[in-house]
């Protein structure tokens, strides 16, 4: 195709794009003559330069939308939706017309008398009351200064035309000469014309050029090829002593992040590139659906990489649309329940660890989680007691699955139930999550998570079984290492699943060779250590425990082919220093993964969405276990810290237990004799004790055993009559009972009070 | 070369004579360091690293169904050219190119176990021995059948 065609068509696009905003914007604010000027400029842009280069079709409509612009320039003609709506349909003309000639290189046959037919019906709706002082057109035939000046109002349209009009009848003179000398504008005005001309003259040239993304994605293939070489290289000078090839070797490594770095930020584009079109959908919406919208968009600046903008692009627009049909109400339903007429919808973009936090919230009705519930049912996507069962946050998560939609109606927007499931298996295709929290009648947020970029990864290396993976360093939190006595008994048991005491907080263990069904090599040190690497996977930490720990390295991920793109747990592959293949683990696939195996039972789905995601909302509980089978909880947040006692250190004073704890006596409250409950039979390990903290100092309740913590929207089932239980609840499909901690220390301290 | 020529690469998987069309296989090397995947069929056997590309070797022995290569026994790569990039084969041998005649090709005796007649498209009747053709394609495509366990 025609070189100059080809920089067109994108130039058009580009210009397209930036109508629609500017046509949005003109709507909200129909006098605003700047923003007339603008869009004047780029339809007569679009007209001029299609004319050149042959687009005979895309000059004559654009021509009648330059003549009712003009006429709105000149303040002849005021702005109502009906022009709007046909000048946007000008614009989408416009678009087919330059898609046509992307995929033919002609402009096609298509029949454009219909618009040209309504927009020159605007037109002469105007011309029939004729006006009563004849302008020139001014736009058309004044320069540059001229249009900056009238702009800047520095001066008024017709002097311009009148300084151009003697230009044309042989005055020699610049037109900013002529303006000056009639009067019309004071010298200095002219002075900062030429200045803004000359330097957006400037800014086009020099600022930007535009870049095939082939040739990018190749830059950025051979920058990850150098990375690797870089890698190797550096290998070999941990056992080289040449200090100049030291040196060298420590030049090219900061070249190479540079360029890196560098190449990286070639390939960043801020997510406004993809909102920008969104006030454009918006209003047609709005406009079609009889609801009233403000869109309120912050953060467009945030950089995103190529790739990563172009996936979430239509998953994006499918949220907007379905926010604006399903979640935001009309103005009466508003109204009635007593909100302002005009719904909010708002998108905020923001980097945070690493990952780029996308959110899009209306405050419209929110979602029905029972009508999602029984549809849900109804349609066998879950069994009744399931969804009985599951939580709000779990409910409103349903939306996601396939096939799924309470819409009451399908319109012609969205509704038909194909959608959501697409959003979110777009969304972690390129390692994104997806989450849905929705409050009744006052609106509903869906928060999105997405890497940067993927194709270059700081990793930490860990080997097992004698070989190496990476683990991606975002999902790292820490690194624990257990030596000696800690090793032995650091890590304990719940039935079939280890847990390790983190700081008091049970983190749940997995063993990498077990999951991978690898054999462990025999531990080569020989110390017995326990390597813990503490991972975040969605929101819920678990420690996964390796052989080794060798390093961090930038890695380029490779995809893996076919053959092994089924396995949950690795995200890809890369080459390491010295020349090896290394599977990085997909820690979210590797927390399903173990969670599945640990939980043989029927909750799957629940219990996987539970370890996988956490909803800060939702309260932890510690769960503990007194006496034979009671099962009580108490919220985390009052528990301190979780301490081990050897039963010898108790000591008596008066007649409570006490030990000594961080320099401080420190009672010691059996929850079993609180609550009589039979005493269990006192073994001789050590005493586990939950210690809580309050203001006049610390108490520690001896209880049997530490069973779990759980996140759980906990609701009291069941009101018991003690006032140290505040009553039961269902949790882990267990009766529990709630203890009443301060009830408890004060009903002790009574009894202590009257012995 | 007539029409009715055809040029194969050819390499030993236990005893028997295997050919690919000369034009799939990208390369043919000497055996490299691979990395195991855990979790993956058995018959993938690892992941190398050709000139910086990662390619999935597939053990033809372990595709074909028959023992596996004695410890210490190296397998060479025939990497051929798939619809999903490159895919190293791992062969016991590797062989001459040969150029074989329409007129000898007859296909798999039905007799064959029926992995091998998945895999074998037919059969060149050569002046020593037999020539059987593999099919590539379904050779790396093991997502139907080993890998359902895993996935």
């Amino acid at each position: 195709m025609d070189e100059f065609i080809q920089e067109f068509l994108i130039e058009g696009g580009e210009i397209l794009d930036q109508l629609d905003r500017d046509f949005v914007e003109f709507e909200k604010n129909p006098t605003s003559k700047e923003l007339v000027a603008r869009i004047f400029r780029a339809v007569h842009t679009l007209k001029g330069t299609g004319g050149t280069i042959g687009l005979k079709k895309l000059e004559s409509v654009n021509h009648v939308g330059e003549n009712i612009l003009s006429r709105m320039r000149e303040g002849k003609l005021s702005v109502n939706a009906s022009i709007t709506s046909a000048l946007l349909k000008m614009i989408d003309v416009d678009r087919q017309l330059l898609a046509t000639v992307e995929r033919t290189g002609e402009e096609g046959d298509m029949d454009l008398s219909g618009i040209i037919q309504s927009l020159s019906a605007m037109l002469t709706a105007v011309e029939s009351s004729p006006p009563a002082v004849p302008v020139p057109p001014v736009a058309q035939v004044a320069p540059k200064v001229g249009e900056i000046l009238v702009e800047r109002c520095a001066v008024d349209p017709v002097s311009v035309a009148e300084a151009r009009e003697s230009q044309r009848s042989g005055d020699s003179r610049l037109i900013g000469e002529i303006l000056v000398q009639n009067g019309a504008v004071p010298p200095n005005a002219i002075q900062d014309a030429l200045q803004i001309q000359s330097e957006s003259h400037d800014d086009s040239v020099a600022s930007s050029i535009r870049v095939d993304v082939n040739l990018l994605d190749k830059v950025m293939n051979l920058v990850g090829e150098l990375v690797l070489a870089r890698n190797q290289i550096l290998q070999f000078t941990s056992n080289q002593k040449d200090a100049a090839f030291l040196s060298t070797a420590q030049r090219l490594n900061l070249i190479t992040t540079e360029l890196q770095e560098g190449v990286m930020k070639t390939r960043m584009q801020p997510i406004g590139n993809i909102w920008n079109k969104f006030p454009r959908v918006v209003r047609d919406l709005s406009n079609a659906s009889g609801k009233l919208v403000r869109l309120d968009m912050e953060g467009s600046q945030t950089e995103l990489d190529k790739t990563i903008i172009e996936a979430i692009k239509d998953p994006l627009t499918h949220i907007v649309r379905n926010s604006l049909d399903h979640g935001l109400e009309t103005p009466a339903q508003r109204e009635a329940a007593k909100k302002p007429p005009q719904g909010l919808l708002s998108l905020r973009a923001f980097h945070e660890g690493g990952q780029v936090n996308i959110e899009i919230s209306d405050d419209g009705a929110g979602l029905d989680l029972n009508a999602i519930r029984a549809k849900a049912i109804e349609r066998e996507i879950l069994p009744s007691q399931q969804a009985a069962k599951m939580t709000d946050r779990e409910i409103a998560n349903l939306i996601f699955m396939a096939g799924f939609s309470t819409a009451q109606k399908v319109t012609n927007i969205s509704g038909r139930g194909v959608g959501m499931d697409v959003v979110k298996t777009n969304i972690e295709k390129i390692g994104g999550t997806v989450d849905v929290s929705s409050v009744r009648g006052r609106g509903t947020t869906l928060k999105i998570k997405i890497p940067l970029t993927l194709a270059i990864i700081p990793a930490l290396i860990v080997t097992t079984g004698g070989d190496r993976f990476a683990i991606p360093q975002v999902s790292l939190v820490e690194l624990v290492r257990l030596e000696g006595k800690a090793a032995e008994s650091g890590v304990e048991m719940i039935q079939e699943a280890a847990v390790y005491r983190l700081r008091g907080i049970l983190l749940p263990i997995v063993y990498l060779n077990r999951e991978l069904k690898l054999t462990p090599k025999p531990d080569s040190d020989g110390d017995g250590a326990i390597n813990i690497v503490v991972l975040q996977a969605d929101g819920r930490q678990f420690g996964l425990v390796v052989d080794g720990i060798n390093d961090t390295e930038e890695i380029v991920v490779k995809p893996l082919r076919k053959q092994l793109r089924g396995i949950s747990c690795f995200a890809g592959a890369t080459i390491m220093g010295d020349g090896k293949v290394a599977l990085i683990l997909d820690i979210v696939g590797l927390a399903q993964r173990a969670s599945l195996a640990g939980e043989a039972s029927g909750h799957v789905p629940a219990a996987k969405e539970e370890l996988a995601k956490a909803d800060e909302k939702l309260e932890s509980w510690l769960l503990f276990r007194v006496g034979e089978s009671g099962k009580l909880a108490i919220p985390l947040s009052m528990v301190s810290r979780l301490e081990e006692f050897d039963r010898t250190t108790i000591e008596h004073s008066g007649n409570r237990q006490v030990v000594q704890y961080r320099r401080e006596i420190m009672p010691l409250v059996s929850v079993a004799d609180a609550l009589h409950i039979p005493a269990h039979a006192v073994g001789d390990g050590p005493m586990q004790v939950v210690v809580h903290s309050t203001g006049s100092g610390s108490v520690g309740l001896v209880v049997d055993e530490i069973l779990d913590i759980v996140d759980q929207h906990v609701s009291v089932a069941r009101k018991i009559d003690n006032a140290c239980l505040l009553g039961s609840a269902v949790i882990q499909q267990h009766v529990t009972d709630l203890l009443n901690v301060p009830e408890l220390i004060e009903s002790i301290a009574g009894q202590g009070r009257t012995a | 070369m007539s029409a009715t020529q055809q040029q194969f690469c050819t390499f030993y998987v236990q005893g028997l004579l295997f050919g690919v069309e000369v034009e799939t296989v990208q390369e043919v090397i000497r055996h490299l360091e691979m990395t195991g995947v855990p979790l993956a069929p058995e018959v993938v056997a690892g992941l190398i690293n050709l000139r910086g590309q990662i390619v999935t070797a597939i053990d033809l022995r372990r595709r074909l169904g028959v023992a596996d290569r004695r410890a210490g026994e190296l397998p060479m790569n025939v990497v051929v050219r798939t619809g999903d990039g490159a895919v190293s084969l791992l062969v016991d041998e590797i062989g001459d190119v040969v150029e074989v005649e329409e007129k000898d090709f007859e296909k798999a005796p039905d007799t064959l176990s029926s992995t091998s007649r998945e895999l074998i498209r037919g059969v060149y009747k050569l002046k020593k021995e037999l020539l059987l053709v593999l099919d590539t394609q379904r050779s790396v495509n093991i997502g139907a059948t080993a890998g359902n366990e895993n996935r």
